[in-house]
């Protein structure tokens, strides 16, 4: 498991001098740690591109793989191989952090197979990160109710008021958004099956599918952080 | 063990500790005084000429100057530690110290100590020292790596003033640690290999909460939150202020403007607060300036009402630590308590209430010492780091870094880039390019913190990537990585992708010392200092071989020695010879080696002699005289004679 990528280009260890496959973490002949080499965070854990995988085999290797590169364990080796371990560790730890969480896999996959997305890139994200997107369509109606109830519970706050009537019609509306977002993950839970198992024209739909459906799915749970705030329970 | 042992340092804000792996244990290293705790307290001596060096006073001692000689004094430096001037002036209305006058923005504060004046870090490092000698003279050999804990919550600017203060101490520091997760580790050696704990940590003058889930010896921590300014000190200052009132009012006597009384009732409310932990009620009586008595009776119940609100406080990071795990107060198996303030009643009431211990029939664990366990859980992390120990061998701590690390955007808003909570080492790689043509840098400003708005989060640095090919403007495409280390600072790389030109970076940190400062800080103070040390150390070692060569030399005329076996003499008057050839030479290590090995070789020889000592005594002879005899007898090396060295 510890061959990251296939290539079939032999390196020499820089320890031992035994060559073997570039994409190796590890010496397989002299167990020093080698280079760090680039990959997706999939082949860090030797994972191929799904989007169902086995949250506790993950946490496992994670574990596995921590045990070794750690810089822990290299506080008397050499500069380089400190320098590799910390280097190693950090693309360890970001890929588990990644991966193990649904919807960060999910769009990591979406970015990766270039989906044609309307996922943020980077530059994008920095100017507009925090601004809510544009409202779904169907939801327009219950954001345009929730917006005003929100807004008079703000008023309500600020007076120094408890408008109980108020609050559980909010608690309704969070139930409700909740709900919705359950069944947002349903429906991409289906659509991993599809892009997982399918060839590439069903796949170019579930990746059209699954944009639309983090985008929705980051909406509303943004509406309920909102709410919860506002209710403070 | 080729390379010396590392120790595992608490550096808090009351009291300090310094502690190692004594085989599979760790164990706290005693000061000169036999006391386990340092008190984080420091005091410039008396300048005794012009030009000297100048001297200070670690721990007890100078903890009795701060009476005499407040002006002197220093304690609580760790919450000055990686701070700005605004912030230190803000701490500083609660203390005594005087701020250096001519600080400008963006310097690192200095503190008026007598006549010299001192950075936090400097400050730290006298007590790191300290720690460092206590270890010293107890192995008798030189002490050089360390692990110390900070609190969880610490930023960067505070992480890497802790490190330049190991630094400045003499100590390669491989590894700061957080005082929860160590807390931890010196709780894991002994507890069940799974479940999800919670660590409490209330100490002087920070807190932390964190939760760790623990599986097969992996420290895994999902999440930290705290308060880097809450603590006893808050409590202290709480009761200090009522009672500085109630003076003021009663008696119309403004103690504000005599220190050394200030530094005496502080003591007092310090006092009391230990009392109320045990006692209904505690007393103030003390004398004033103006001859009056001020006398005061604090019912507990009034002290639980005065310190709610700091308590309170508590509640919010823990809650939100919860949060972020992903776990609700049921699903923690475990709560340990740390610090010295947990052990107020109403602080484990509220931890109680907090994650519903006694209603689920569970107790939050206090086996260890709250004051010792940080130490503990560090020399553990030492043992770790040292690969020394197969107690050791299979742990691994995963820690995360507690603020989110972000970037100013358009706008003054803060974009994200590494999460907090993240598991570290953790990093993010960012793409930034120009905006006018031709443009051959690109400024960015570094930020930690949770707040929406840079102006609300704490600045790290600014860095300016330079040399940037001459492009039309969005054409260069820069690659900047944000790595935060197993130490939770922060380092930064950048790359131009287009035309393959590694960017300068000209890291400006907001705050802190440069690298040239802190080492002209070793130099000024340490340098010869050290050297001092280490040849005082060396004569003392030498010292201790003579006396065991002597005693040696006599052990034939001593009717015990014939009782050894013809074999047992030749061991010894090997380990002799060895330890004549040895003190020859300036090997510290070497010397002490021999004379643990001498002391080994001897050890039967002493047994007999004391056993012919005490028989001599029963056959009828006084007590006294057989004691005289013994006292004599043993001056051969033995067991209950370890290397004391002054």
């Amino acid at each position: 498991m510890l061959k990251v990528l296939d290539s079939a280009v032999p390196v020499a260890c820089w320890s031992c001098s035994v060559a073997h496959n570039e994409s190796t973490l590890f010496c397989p002949d002299c167990s020093k740690i080698q280079p760090p080499i680039s990959g997706d965070f999939f082949s860090v854990f030797g994972l191929e591109h799904r989007l169902n995988i086995d949250l506790a085999a993950l946490e496992q290797e994670f574990h596995r793989l921590s045990r070794r590169l750690h810089p822990d364990r290299f506080t008397r080796a050499s500069e380089n191989e400190k320098e590799w371990s910390l280097a190693d560790t950090a693309l360890l730890n970001d890929a588990y952090r990644t991966l193990k969480d649904p919807l960060r896999r999910t769009e990591y996959l979406l970015k990766l197979e270039g989906a044609p997305t309307t996922l943020l890139q980077d530059q994008e994200r920095i100017q507009i990160q925090g601004k809510t997107s544009r409202v779904p369509a169907d939801l327009l109606e219950m954001v345009f109710d929730l917006n005003m109830q929100l807004e008079e519970m703000r008023k309500s706050k600020a007076m120094g008021q408890e408008d109980l009537e108020l609050r559980e019609s909010l608690r309704k509306a969070k139930e409700e958004f909740e709900g919705m977002v359950d069944a947002v993950d349903r429906d991409l839970r289906a659509q991993w099956a599809i892009w997982d198992a399918g060839d590439a024209a069903a796949r170019q739909a579930a990746q059209h599918a699954m944009v639309a459906l983090i985008d929705r799915r980051k909406y509303l749970s943004n509406l309920v952080r909102d709410v919860t705030e506002l209710l403070g329970d | 063990m080729a390379e010396g042992h590392v120790v595992g340092i608490d550096l808090g804000t009351t009291n300090s500790l310094v502690a190692y792996m004594e085989g599979d244990r760790p164990a706290v290293i005693p000061g000169v005084d036999g006391a386990h705790l340092v008190p984080s307290v420091v005091a410039l001596d008396p300048m005794t000429a012009q030009g000297s060096r100048p001297t200070v006073t670690v721990g007890n001692s100078a903890r009795k100057a701060l009476i005499e000689t407040p002006e002197r004094v220093i304690y609580s430096v760790k919450r000055l530690m990686g701070r700005d001037l605004e912030e230190v002036r803000t701490e500083l209305k609660f203390f005594p110290f005087r701020l250096a006058g001519d600080i400008e923005a963006g310097e690192v504060p200095r503190i008026q100590l007598g006549e010299l004046r001192f950075t936090p870090p400097e400050i730290s490092a006298y007590i790191l020292r300290q720690l460092k000698r206590n270890a010293e003279r107890f192995f008798g050999s030189p002490v050089s790596q360390a692990v110390i804990t900070v609190p969880a919550y610490f930023n960067d600017a505070q992480r890497q003033a802790t490190k330049d203060a190991g630094r400045m101490a003499g100590l390669d520091v491989l590894r700061l640690v957080n005082e929860p997760t160590a807390a931890a580790l010196a709780y894991g050696l002994d507890r069940a290999k799974k479940g999800t704990i919670a660590v409490y940590d209330f100490g002087g003058g920070t807190f932390d909460i964190s939760i760790l889930k623990l599986r097969d010896g992996i420290f895994e921590v999902q999440s930290t939150n705290g308060d880097t300014h809450l603590g006893g000190d808050d409590i202290d200052n709480l009761l200090l202020a009522i009672a500085l009132d109630e003076i003021h009012v009663e008696h119309g006597v403004d103690l504000r403007a005599h220190p050394g009384a200030v530094q005496a009732l502080r003591k007092a409310a310090i006092d009391a607060k230990i009392r109320l932990s045990t006692e209904p009620a505690a007393h103030f009586d003390m004398e004033l300036p103006n001859g009056e008595r001020y006398q005061r009776e604090i019912p507990r119940a009034v002290f639980e009402l005065l310190i709610e609100p700091v308590l309170k406080r508590t509640a919010g990071p823990c809650k939100q630590a919860m949060a972020d795990a992903g776990v609700t107060p049921e699903q923690i198996d475990e709560v340990v308590l740390v610090g010295g303030s947990t052990r107020i009643p109403a602080v484990r009431a509220l931890v109680d209430e907090l994650f519903r211990l006694s209603a689920r029939g569970k107790k939050p664990h206090t086996e260890l010492n709250p004051d010792e366990v940080v130490a503990l859980g560090a020399a553990v992390q030492a043992g770790i780091l040292a690969g020394a120990s197969s107690t050791t061998d299979d742990m691994l701590l995963l820690d995360v870094t507690p603020l989110s690390l972000g970037i100013e955007a358009l706008g003054g808003t803060v974009a994200r880039i590494i999460q907090r909570n993240s598991t570290i080492p953790a990093s993010a790689t960012e793409h930034f390019t120009t905006g006018v043509d031709g443009q051959t840098n690109v400024a960015i400003h570094v930020l930690q913190g949770e707040r929406e708005l840079a102006g609300d989060c704490r600045s790290l640095a600014r860095f300016d990537l330079k040399g940037i090919p001459p492009m039309a403007a969005g054409l260069p495409r820069i690659e900047v990585k944000f790595l935060i280390d197993a130490d939770g600072i922060l380092h930064v790389s950048a790359r131009e992708q287009r035309s393959g030109k590694a960017a300068q970076i000209e890291v400006k940190p907001t705050y802190g010392l440069t690298d040239e400062q802190v080492e002209n800080m070793i130099l000024d103070s340490f340098d010869h200092a050290e050297e001092d040390f280490s040849r005082r150390l060396l004569i003392e070692v030498r010292n201790e071989a003579d006396a065991i060569l002597a005693a040696v030399a006599k052990a034939p005329q001593n009717p015990a020695w014939n009782e050894l076996s013809a074999e047992e003499q030749a061991t010894v008057a090997m380990a002799r010879d060895r330890l004549v050839l040895v003190k020859q030479g300036s090997d510290l290590r070497a010397i002490s080696q021999a004379i643990v090995a001498l002391d080994k070789a001897t050890r039967h020889f002493a047994e007999l002699m004391m056993d012919a000592a005490v028989s001599t005594a029963i056959r009828g002879r006084t007590m006294n005289e057989a004691g005289k005899e013994v006292d004599e007898a043993v001056t051969a090396p033995h067991d209950f004679a370890p290397a004391e060295f002054n």
